[in-house]
């Protein structure tokens, strides 16, 4: 048979394979979810009227609440391939480039289906007046795959240690912490600031260097990594 | 075509304990070799090195096409390999699995024609079955159909026979046969229905 096997090939076949994986399964997504909407819902009551609450307290809740959420399932693309001891499957069959890139896009798309969930929900119970709409929603796709980004580094990390989940959150905090910041701050400008754009400019720069700096750096420990 | 895999001076150690000292050895297309030894005496761990999974602590494994040094892309291209520690994905149906392997090795693949793969194995009227509800022989038939989806040129098989009944045992000589006329198989048995496979390459001790 021709064979034109190349990283993306690879990437897409990986990426098809794991949502295929998720939709029998549900098990990353059963507690991304699970946990978001219920982090929401509690919040939500919990803070009512939710009229009084400061908006930068109401931003960084949210963000908390999307973060909490990436660390409970985002780990589960790689961990899941150990324990099930597919692992050397996928490198047998697959460069680690493709492996890593095909995992990063599933763990992307995961991430921006939660916040389309959550978002409005929280947006909703929160009672949050959102300033500039399309702000918001840009800082919410950089700051969701800037995390993806950061939790899937580390997921590949600690997917072979045997105390993962105590790894997973302890490491992934320091690295997801400077796209969190800013995410937060983002946020805040899009809610509640004239010139929102202007105020959030460098946010948005800080979240797209994040990730244009995170992915290629993961790329290059992840051959690595991965191989023994 | 001359391919040929070039073990040099191989030693592995796990945490302090030696598993492999100087294993040095050459195979060269066409035939079929096997690699003999008790439980425990590294057969699994010689062949996950030469397959590229594990990195010997010492020495190296050289594949060779027309003379020319593979790259890692190249090795992985070229080998498939059946063993009972790398598994398939249980929630995934057979023909679901056998087409993730086949489009993560870049084949243009269609169903009816993986359809036609799996009913060399006799699995075709299971191929939307997931493989939990498969038996162990059945997955272990799928395995090996997964190893050979690309057509590699050297197939590397770790107690191939374990699990299979006499119909899987006769599928698997038919397959080393056919393997061994154009290209190279390895096989890590000390099963004695396997030993005639090939000619011994390397005795390891307990």
């Amino acid at each position: 048979m021709n064979r034109s096997s190349s990283w993306v090939h690879e990437a897409l076949a990986v990426f098809a394979k794991d949502w295929l994986l998720e939709l029998r399964t549900r098990v990353a997504l059963g507690a991304v979810v699970l946990f978001a909407v219920t982090s929401v819902v509690a919040s939500g009551f919990a803070l009512a009227p939710p009229s009084g609450v400061p908006a930068e307290v109401k931003a960084a809740l949210l963000w908390v609440v999307v973060f909490f959420a990436a660390v409970a399932g985002l780990s589960r693309v790689f961990v899941m391939e150990e324990e099930t001891r597919t692992a050397d499957s996928l490198r047998l069959a697959v460069s680690p480039v493709g492996v890593f890139v095909g995992k990063l896009a599933f763990n992307t798309v995961l991430m921006w289906g939660l916040c389309v969930v959550t978002v409005p929900l929280y947006l909703l119970l929160l009672e949050v007046p959102v300033r500039s709409a399309s702000l918001f929603l840009t800082v919410v796709m950089l700051g969701s795959t800037a995390l993806a980004c950061a939790t899937t580094a580390v997921g590949a990390i600690v997917a072979k240690a045997t105390t993962r989940g105590a790894l997973f959150g302890v490491l992934s905090f320091p690295v997801a912490l400077p796209p969190l910041l800013v995410a937060i701050h983002g946020t805040k400008a899009a809610w509640l600031s004239e010139g929102a754009w202007r105020v959030a400019t460098g946010d948005l720069q800080v979240l797209l260097g994040f990730i244009l700096v995170i992915v290629p750096a993961s790329l290059l420990v992840f051959e690595h990594i991965w191989s023994e | 075509m001359n391919w040929q895999i070039e073990l040099r001076r191989i030693s592995k150690v796990f945490d302090e304990h030696v598993v492999l000292r100087d294993i040095s050895a050459t195979v060269t297309a066409p035939g079929a070799w096997t690699i003999l030894g008790p439980n425990g005496s590294g057969k699994s761990t010689l062949l996950r090195i030469v397959a590229g999974l594990l990195t010997p602590t010492e020495g190296e494994v050289l594949y060779l096409h027309n003379g020319q040094r593979l790259t890692a892309h190249q090795r992985r291209q070229a080998v498939g390999m059946v063993a009972p520690d790398i598994a398939l994905y249980r929630p995934l149906t057979a023909l679901e699995n056998l087409r993730f392997f086949a489009r993560a090795r870049g084949l243009p693949v269609r169903d009816s024609d993986l359809l036609q793969w799996l009913e060399r194995v006799k699995l075709r009227a299971r191929a939307h079955d997931p493989l939990a509800s498969f038996s162990t022989g059945m997955v272990q038939r799928l395995k090996l159909l997964t190893a050979l989806v690309h057509s590699p040129p050297v197939l590397l098989l770790d107690e191939p026979g374990s699990n299979l009944d006499e119909a899987g045992m006769e599928f698997i000589r038919e397959t080393v046969r056919e393997q061994a006329q154009h290209g190279i198989v390895i096989i890590a048995t000390n099963d004695t229905r396997e030993l005639g496979y090939g000619e011994p390459l390397v005795q390891l001790g307990a």
